[in-house]
């Protein structure tokens, strides 16, 4: 009986083993097939390319712009993760420290843009922004992604001020520091690990956001991954080499910021977005 | 806050504190304004506009919107279309995610491996991921030769530009977001009360069932309309996957189509509306059905 207990667990645990392997096996193959058929001379009918080439990277240089669309890129992201950084932070400052009536209502109100996926939100968002004549510009690409990133700043960082002792604060009021010193000289450099945590976490994920994105850019205004839907979408305008050369560009940006923020943040809180309610003292 | 004031004598708070508090208070609110602001401006209210502008059609009267969206063939079948890809999904993705992550719930070398290696797809994104099963799909991809060289298909089997592809890019992007998801709650489960039923007598099975499902009725109850929502409110690889005009038009594409190609963004809201109202619709009859298998308190095993 025991026996058959213990072979039954071993199939169970060597399935699972088997499942998980072949999922990372199909994403490798995912990635390797972008990543080979971007240096392929030609690809047809064969386990690899007939040879291999980087000339597709000069192309998609020229013809994707991509010089231009990584600047755009940068320029979106840096502003969106210090926009989002300056507003979150605070907020989450007053929400750990402080309560008051009517704060489950407002934890609610930043819960709400991170649970309701972007594409429903970004329709009536896009048609209101288009109405001041921000869409297309890059204000209001940079507007649209605040929704998502502001409220994620403030729950990710939550926690983190509240390991931060109250009582250093309020010896720095008796001191005489106003909010803003208090902020600047205590809990800024207090709060710096939680801040680049939140701050990578951000960046990662707005160089990955295509819907917002998408739904408010315009020619000028268009991120890598926007870019690179307008190319797949457009397939056979371009060589498909080309096309890859782009998404390999696009996967070494956002390849090269995730290695640095898993450095400093745990996988998971790329998407637990639901944190439990803080436990009142 | 009550914890303040039940403190030891020796640590209550001094007057000059207390003074300092109540100066600071109004001023720590005011820090909430800001990004109160964002989300107000730039998410309640397009909602709302969104609503009444859905009210507001091009001709008709104030319903014509909604009649037209359930009334058109084309239009109101993208709900059918949407659930018949993203049940399924999300179906298979927390299925998987909730023995894998169980099996992985001890910190281990072997977890963090895996966590760092299912963040890449999530990372890259659902545009990416589609180019990539395009070619890796595709009647010369890896994947058909694979299934030839083993035997286990005669000719390349289509996986593009149809019902399959949507369902496994989906796959792809959720099933390693519902996996971190639930190891997150799992890993949230205090393994001293599976201990303590394991000395009690109980086996795997026994713990699996008795102690750690109960408490992860609630987090798996999130995990399961998070995921739904995510495949519900697929739109990049439907349209570069799937087939677009055809088995995978889903309501996200009815919805783009109607404000960037009619522009008609009364009409565009109003399927914005369908589509969130679906949404809620489903996770509620989810938040429901753990209100019937469970009945317990909500928090956690930690303390």
């Amino acid at each position: 009986m025991k026996a058959i207990r213990r072979i039954g667990g071993a199939l169970w645990d060597g399935g699972l083993w088997a499942l998980t392997l072949l999922f990372l096996a199909n994403i490798a193959g995912v990635i390797l097939a972008v990543l080979v058929n971007s240096f392929a001379t030609r690809w047809f009918g064969t386990w690899l390319p007939a040879g291999f080439t980087a000339r597709w990277y000069a192309a998609a240089w020229d013809e994707f712009q991509l010089g231009y669309l990584v600047t755009v890129t940068m320029e979106v992201v840096f502003a969106v993760v210090g926009i989002a950084i300056l507003l979150g932070v605070p907020a989450g400052y007053a929400l750990a420290r402080r309560d008051f009536p009517g704060k489950r209502a407002v934890m609610l109100l930043f819960l709400l843009p991170l649970l309701v996926p972007p594409i429903t939100y970004g329709i009536p968002l896009a048609t209101v922004l288009y109405q001041l004549r921000l869409g297309g510009t890059m204000t209001g690409v940079i507007l649209a992604n605040l929704v998502p990133t502001v409220p994620f700043v403030i729950l990710v960082m939550t926690p983190f001020i509240e390991q931060i002792d109250p009582r250093l604060e309020a010896a720095a009021r008796v001191l005489g520091a106003g909010t803003g010193r208090v902020f600047l000289h205590i809990l800024v450099p207090l709060l710096a690990p939680g801040i680049l945590a939140a701050g990578l976490l951000v960046l990662v994920r707005t160089i990955a956001m295509f819907e917002l994105t998408f739904l408010t850019a315009g020619p000028d205004s268009q991120t890598l991954v926007v870019a690179l839907y307008y190319s797949v979408f457009a397939a056979g305008v371009r060589a498909g080499q080309s096309v890859d050369a782009m998404a390999v560009t696009y996967m070494v940006t956002t390849l090269v910021w995730l290695i640095i923020a898993l450095r400093f943040v745990n996988p998971t809180q790329l998407v637990t977005r639901v944190k439990e309610q803080p436990r009142m003292a | 806050m009550a914890a303040v004031e039940t403190n030891p004598p020796g640590r209550s708070r001094s007057d000059a504190w207390s003074a300092a508090k109540t100066a600071g208070a109004d001023r720590t609110l005011m820090l909430l304004v800001p990004g109160a602001l964002v989300v107000i401006l730039l998410f309640i209210y397009p909602f709302l506009y969104g609503l009444l502008l859905s009210f507001a059609p091009k001709a008709g009267s104030v319903f014509a919107n909604y009649r037209t969206f359930f009334t058109t063939p084309r239009l109101r079948d993208t709900i059918a279309t949407t659930l018949w890809i993203a049940v399924p999904a999300t179906l298979v993705n927390v299925g998987l995610a909730l023995p894998i992550a169980y099996r992985m719930r001890r910190n281990s070398r072997w977890q963090r491996l895996l966590t760092a290696l299912l963040v890449i797809p999530i990372t890259l994104g659902t545009v990416l991921v589609a180019e990539g099963l395009l070619t890796y799909l595709g009647p010369q991809g890896w994947f058909n030769r694979t299934l030839i060289d083993l035997g286990l298909a005669s000719a390349p089997v289509r996986l593009t530009h149809n019902y399959w592809g949507v369902v496994l890019s989906l796959v792809i992007t959720g099933f390693p977001f519902a996996f971190l998801l639930v190891l997150s709650y799992i890993t949230g489960i205090d393994p001293a009360l599976a201990q303590a039923a394991a000395t009690l007598g109980a086996g795997p099975a026994a713990r699996f069932r008795h102690i750690y499902l109960p408490l992860l009725a609630p987090g798996l109850a999130i995990a399961l309309c998070l995921s739904f929502v995510q495949a519900f409110s697929v739109f990049p690889s439907a349209v570069l996957l799937g087939a677009p005009a055809g088995p995978t038009r889903v309501i996200s594409i009815a919805a783009y189509q109607a404000a960037f190609e009619d522009y008609d963004y009364a009409m565009a809201s109003a399927i914005a509306m369908v589509m969130g109202a679906v949404q809620l619709v489903i996770v509620a009859a989810i938040l429901a059905l753990r209100g019937v298998f469970y009945r317990g308190p909500a928090a956690g095993g930690k303390g």
